[in-house]
């Protein structure tokens, strides 16, 4: 009797968590039994938490920073063809520094820093405050190497990580993005209507060994690296040249550093 | 009992209506869809599983494909002969099937589901 | 009981085909939004969330509302409130399936919404509010229902309804908690950003809900043999002129804070709704209005001639849901989304469709509010005579 009762506590407990815990359980239910496995290409690039400097001495002018911005654009079928401002997709873009920075602007600004553009983008931050509402970790942050994800499959469309983000960084599909993707990358998906979406620091890149685009068309004004590992080269720069971020104040701790 | 025969009435009005599916394709079973490979396809022989599998399985497969790589960050998929596929909808699965009218969407026609998996990933990535 | 429902004059029924033709032009939006997308509204990158959300925000004050004729009656022995907890507890039913329509036209991917269960997340606070609401539905449902009954029968409501009816009251609290802690949680929104947003939400939902509920019995009482008792109308009354009162007061020490300890962040959205900001202020004019109709009800819920005459009283209640859905509906969430983070202004405004489909939404509160009454109203009648 005193057993049975426990065994069915048990086989109750072990249901419950396998309703938390199902899409794993299925993934290797059917691995297990079917003979395949899964695995990280060999290629791939690894890292604690990936970090970025971007350095703005190197991107003085518009047209500095218009190819690396157009090389996200066209990698990731952005859809740069929306004329309605409402409805706009980005995922890295320019401002002026008192938008970038509007808790560190001065009423005297050197005119350099003034008058250049600044590059925005997802922070991937280390306590994503996204992460953190989102109700059903359709975005997340990886534990392997921190980037702050979505996964479109799963975004219902409530928009709560728009508004947890101190930095803008995210944009709905607030119509079919397919008409209005100018340059299509066949190897890369395309949004749909009712998700969010965002910058992922090029994760599909970095699975095959790549640097991430804006990085790659930056001619070395971005560097991107682990941010614990003391030998990496985000770590060589921020050891010599003093670096600021986005809204630090807020403890959500951001991994995009800018040097000005 | 003086609505017996409404109710009555209204019984046999809601079996037909229901039932109406039923009796209306009866005999007029559609017959199993033909499927076409295209040349690769066919060179290739053999899917990234047995046939049988990929017919009986290939959504769970997506699936785990799809959890793995968007979650986990690990896109190479070992079959069971040890041989290496990267885990891409577009570029591993409708690169090889890149007639989708005549592969994807019969079967799917035919059994009446309309999956949104062409929504985003982009069918026939190299336009052959 | 539902058959005291399908029994009406041709008023009631008017009535009724009027809101079924309102919900359907709204569905018919509803379905040009789902194939369009929600580009058809007024929201943007910068303000996401609008219309819907704002009403839904109030409407879970509404909801929550109906405890303080709950909570008097079942924890004070308030006798006189016997004759309209049902009332209330009708208003809160009708108000969270209103709620729970607004989330649901509100998402971008409606037809995964069962994802919130399908992958629980105990650290959002969106899961915490789907629990909350879906449970004060399912109390309410069941308590109303059921102390109905058995009045109808002339026997004491089944003993076990009590727990239920006690936990109802603190639950009543928790929803509009956990629908301010949605906001209040957000760094970097500094508007939301504030300890008293739950209070507040309290504050103007006890004022709200009561106040509605004062024009809904003074209405019964007009067009129905059922009068809910002037006694009632009149402690009613009383808990609205306290609530309005703190909210207010809430407000003011919303802005006592923001301008004297002077912090931009502070500042600029109360600045934005009140005076304008960098020449943007399309929602100054509502929120004036709002101040004005919260103090005109101030005024006439507190001053005690003004309040014991009903017709004054029907004014206050009037100005006071006016003002307090300027408030929370218009000016608390368009408020927090502008200047956005990058401190830029990008204004909002509801489109056409998106009002359609928010009507379409009341047209089924409505709806729902009618056929409960309907019922309350003649188990009521069926007693007295």
């Amino acid at each position: 009797m005193k057993n049975s009762r426990r065994r069915f506590l048990q086989i109750a407990g072990v249901s419950a968590l396998g309703l938390g815990a199902k899409p794993v359980l299925n993934a290797f239910a059917l691995g297990g039994g079917k003979g395949y496995h899964v695995a990280s290409g060999e290629d791939a690039l690894t890292a604690e938490q990936w970090a970025m400097v971007i350095d703005t001495r190197k991107l003085q002018t518009a047209e500095a920073v218009e190819p690396i911005i157009e090389a996200c654009n066209k990698i990731h079928n952005i859809p740069t063809a929306i004329d309605n401002k409402n409805h706009e997709v980005k995922w890295i873009w320019e401002d002026h520094y008192h938008h970038v920075f509007p808790d560190k602007t001065n009423k005297f600004l050197d005119e350099a820093v003034e008058h250049k553009p600044f590059l925005l983008l997802c922070n991937h931050c280390e306590n994503p405050p996204c992460c953190r509402v989102c109700p059903t970790k359709a975005t997340f942050k990886r534990e392997s190497d921190g980037i702050v994800l979505m996964d479109f499959h799963r975004c219902i469309g409530c928009r709560f990580c728009m508004a947890a983000c101190p930095f803008g960084a995210r944009s709905f599909n607030f119509r079919d993005p397919r008409p209005f993707i100018e340059a299509n990358n066949k190897e890369f998906p395309t949004r749909m209507k009712g998700v969010v979406e965002k910058c992922n620091f090029c994760a599909e890149r970095l699975a095959i060994g790549k640097m991430p685009a804006c990085v790659e068309a930056s001619n070395g004004a971005i560097a991107f690296g682990d941010l614990y590992d003391e030998h990496s080269v985000v770590r060589e720069l921020l050891k010599e040249n003093y670096t600021i971020r986005r809204k630090q104040t807020l403890g959500t701790e951001p991994s995009v550093y800018y040097i000005v | 009992m003086k609505d017996k025969n409404m109710i009555l009435a209204g019984l046999v009005v809601f079996i037909v209506v229901i039932t109406f599916p039923f009796w209306f394709n009866m005999g007029k079973a559609a017959p199993a869809p033909e499927l076409e490979l295209t040349a690769k396809a066919k060179a290739a022989k053999t899917c990234v599983m047995p046939t049988a599998f990929m017919t009986a399985e290939h959504m769970q497969l997506l699936d785990v494909w799809r959890h793995n790589v968007v979650r986990s960050g690990e896109r190479m998929f070992v079959n069971a002969d040890g041989k290496l596929f990267d885990m891409s909808l577009s570029n591993t699965c409708l690169d090889c099937h890149s007639n989708k009218e005549k592969f994807c969407d019969r079967c799917h026609d035919y059994a009446s589901v309309d999956p949104y998996c062409w929504d985003c990933h982009i069918d026939n990535p190299k336009g052959e | 009981m539902l058959e005291l429902a399908v029994k009406g004059n041709k008023w009631y029924w008017g009535w009724m085909v009027v809101l079924l033709g309102v919900i359907g032009a709204g569905f018919g939006l509803y379905l040009m939004q789902l194939k369009f997308g929600l580009g058809i509204t007024g929201m943007s990158r910068d303000v996401s969330w609008g219309f819907y959300i704002a009403n839904f925000t109030y409407l879970v004050g509404v909801a929550a509302g109906g405890v303080m004729v709950v909570l008097p009656y079942y924890l004070h022995d308030y006798k006189a409130y016997g004759k309209i907890t049902i009332l209330g507890e009708f208003l809160a039913i009708a108000s969270i399936v209103m709620c729970l329509l607004f989330i649901l036209v509100d998402l971008g991917q409606p037809m995964r919404a069962l994802n919130v269960l399908l992958y629980p997340t105990t650290n959002s606070v969106l899961f915490y509010d789907a629990v909350v609401l879906n449970g004060y539905l399912f109390l309410n449902l069941v308590i109303g229902w059921n102390v109905l009954e058995a009045e109808r029968n002339g026997v004491h409501y089944q003993s076990w309804l009590k727990p239920l009816i006690y936990i109802s009251i603190p639950w009543a609290v928790s929803i509009h908690t956990v629908t301010a802690y949605l906001y209040c949680g957000l760094p970097g929104r500094h508007f939301w950003l504030t300890a008293i947003l739950a209070p507040r939400f309290l504050a103007s939902a006890f004022a709200a809900g009561p106040a509605l509920l004062i024009l809904l019995c003074l209405f019964i009482r007009r067009f129905t043999n059922f009068d809910p008792g002037k006694a009632q109308i009149q402690a009613l009354a009383k808990t609205v002129a306290y609530a309005i009162s703190i909210n207010v007061f809430f407000l003011l020490c919303e802005v006592f804070v923001g301008f004297y300890s002077n912090i931009p962040g502070h500042m600029d959205h109360l600045k934005y709704l009140f005076v304008g900001l960098h020449g943007h202020g399309a929602l100054v004019p509502w929120m004036w209005a709002s101040m004005i109709f919260m103090a005109t009800g101030i005024v006439l819920t507190v001053t005690p001639a003004t309040r014991k005459n009903e017709t004054s009283l029907m004014i206050a209640c009037i100005v006071i849901v006016l003002g307090t859905w300027i408030d929370k509906g218009l000016g608390m969430i368009s408020g927090g989304f502008v200047p956005n983070p990058m401190h830029q202004v990008n204004e909002y405004a509801p489109t056409m469709p998106e009002i359609g489909i928010t009507l379409g939404v009341y047209a089924i509160g409505a709806l729902v509010l009618t056929v409960l009454y309907k019922m309350a109203v003649g188990v009521k009648e069926e007693i007295h005579d």
